[in-house]
């Protein structure tokens, strides 16, 4: 599936709730069922900075696409990063760096993309693309 | 007795809904809500007397001047200070001790020592650490026991004939602590140092004597006792004013300006460089006449009921911890719960309408000294109600569900 494609089947789930509580649960599930980062990845360098809760993400090239796998202390925060690596891991890296995403206002997740937010959602988004425009420069 | 109901409808934010519930607001640590006059002394001043100050001969200009030195005034009275020109105004309490520590860059020498606390707020530490980095001097850290209070043996034996310096909050902003600052203050005086007082975290909660504490300097912010934001106050001593450079050069500072040499203006002016935060200045004014409406003894009165409950309610909830167990606190409870991240907990009680701060509090060599990411801090101010903690309890018990 491409970026978008699993992007609009991310929103399509989410539009089955009608509040909030909901929508957190299924966070929360989804925080779950995170791909986990190997132990020995999760090191100082791995760390995303700008989040209030620990955040560790590790992206592996794979043939042409990333694979990602992440950690964090925090189950919401694992929820959201969840998120991110479904749309994000095993694509390639040209796809990665110019999908839009309009799909986390969709969700209702739109108060986690201002810069300043504590669970650092756009650092995170910042270096899934980062990995993706180190790879691309590798290749 | 405080009429909660009455101040309540003082503070016209305090009826908002916040995602579909009744807003209860308990991050007063990090500002408090501001009352109708406060908000009216900002809209007046530039509906009615916008000018600059200490400049014009014109009437509006006069107008504003003389609103804003009775507010220095004002303040004066309330800290007790013995002169008006003691009192400056700053953007707050960061600014405060950076005005400090820069005129302190020309006293200091290679290896004098400055003590500062465990219980500090980053912007009571990293200001001395860069005057540390441009001077030499040493920074010496007074440490702390389980319960969040310093330990007075351990200062006493820091102290010695190189302290300079010692930069110690009144309250400690993440645990509520109330340290025995007056204690300290004689202490560091008989070692020949000066002292710097952070009140950010008392002025809400106390009426601090300068006089009587003798503090050499005491800084705070407006914004935490309902006044505006960007809006604060160095008391320094005369003599200890008069030996620090002046922090910003500009207007308003000076005496006179030529460019081979300038002279500098007297206190309060010689640090009160430009055009300051004039309608901000004056409501700061307007809040210290209504905190002293309400009265300190009602509002420590009320605030020490909200702790007692507070503390007794939150215990109630299993795998909670509290930090911060020292026996003079102020209506602060800072709190996790066991295997619980304090940011998940405070994401899902916002949904709840519930105001907390979650996260280090701009302190992380505390939260390093208990081991912990971050704490969920509930600050109580007098315009809270016992239902509201109860509304608190409600809402963390059902997060802790969810996330269980």
């Amino acid at each position: 599936m491409t970026i978008k494609e699993i992007q609009d089947e991310i929103v399509d789930e989410f539009s089955l709730f009608d509040d909030w509580m909901e929508r957190y649960e299924y966070i929360i599930e989804l925080g779950k069922k995170l791909p986990l980062i190997k132990e020995e990845y999760k090191t100082e360098n791995n760390i995303i900075k700008g989040c209030q809760s620990k955040v560790w993400l590790q992206g592996e090239q794979q043939e042409d696409t990333i694979v990602f796998t992440a950690d964090s202390d925090a189950i919401l925060t694992k929820g959201i990063i969840a998120i991110l690596i479904r749309a994000f891991s095993n694509q390639k890296a040209a796809d990665i760096l110019s999908a839009d995403m309009d799909f986390i206002d969709e969700i209702g997740l739109k108060e986690h993309l201002s810069p300043t937010r504590a669970n650092g959602l756009v650092s995170m988004i910042k270096n899934i693309k980062m990995y993706a425009l180190a790879f691309e420069a590798k290749n | 007795m405080l009429d909660i109901q009455k101040i309540r409808a003082d503070f016209p934010i305090l009826t908002q809904k916040v995602n579909g519930k009744p807003l209860v607001y308990f991050d007063n640590g990090a500002t408090t809500q501001k009352p109708q006059v406060v908000i009216d002394a900002i809209a007046k001043y530039y509906q009615e007397i916008n000018a600059n100050i200490h400049r014009g001969v014109h009437t509006l200009s006069q107008l504003a001047t003389d609103a804003y030195e009775e507010s220095r005034k004002k303040i004066q009275n309330h800290i007790n200070a013995k002169f008006a020109h003691e009192v400056l105004f700053t953007s707050g309490t960061t600014h405060g001790i950076n005005a400090v520590t820069n005129g302190f860059a020309s006293i200091l020498k290679p290896g004098d020592e400055i003590l500062v606390s465990a219980l500090e707020h980053h912007s009571n530490i990293v200001p001395w650490q860069m005057l540390c980095e441009r001077t030499g001097a040493i920074l010496r850290v007074i440490p702390m026991n389980t319960d969040g209070e310093l330990i007075m043996a351990e200062y006493d034996k820091l102290l010695s004939d190189k302290t300079k310096v010692v930069t110690v909050n009144h309250i400690s902003n993440a645990l509520g602590t109330i340290n025995p600052v007056k204690y300290m203050i004689d202490k560091a005086h008989e070692v020949g140092a000066a002292v710097l007082i952070d009140g950010a975290q008392a002025v809400p909660h106390l009426k601090p004597d300068v006089q009587e504490l003798d503090c050499d300097f005491y800084v705070f912010s407006g914004h935490k006792l309902c006044g505006p934001t960007g809006t604060g106050i160095l008391y320094g001593k005369e003599e200890c004013l008069n030996k620090l450079p002046p922090y910003q050069g500009g207007g308003e500072m000076i005496k006179e300006v030529t460019f081979e040499k300038t002279t500098y203006a007297e206190l309060p002016h010689k640090f009160e460089a430009g055009t300051p935060n004039i309608a901000g200045g004056i409501a700061l004014g307007t809040a210290v006449d209504y905190m002293n409406e309400v009265g300190f003894d009602n509002i420590q009165q009320q605030e020490k009921e909200l702790l007692e409950y507070g503390t007794q309610q939150l215990l109630t909830i299993e795998g909670l911890k509290i930090y911060g167990t020292a026996k003079e606190k102020t209506s602060v409870i800072s709190f996790n719960i066991d295997g619980i991240h304090p940011y998940d907990i405070g994401t899902i009680i916002d949904k709840l309408g519930i105001a907390v701060r979650t996260g280090h509090h701009c302190a992380q060599p505390i939260m390093n000294f208990f081991e912990i990411p971050g704490t969920i801090r509930a600050s109580f101010a007098f315009y809270n109600t016992k239902e509201e903690i109860d509304s608190l309890v409600a809402a963390v018990k059902r997060a802790q569900n969810m996330l269980a």
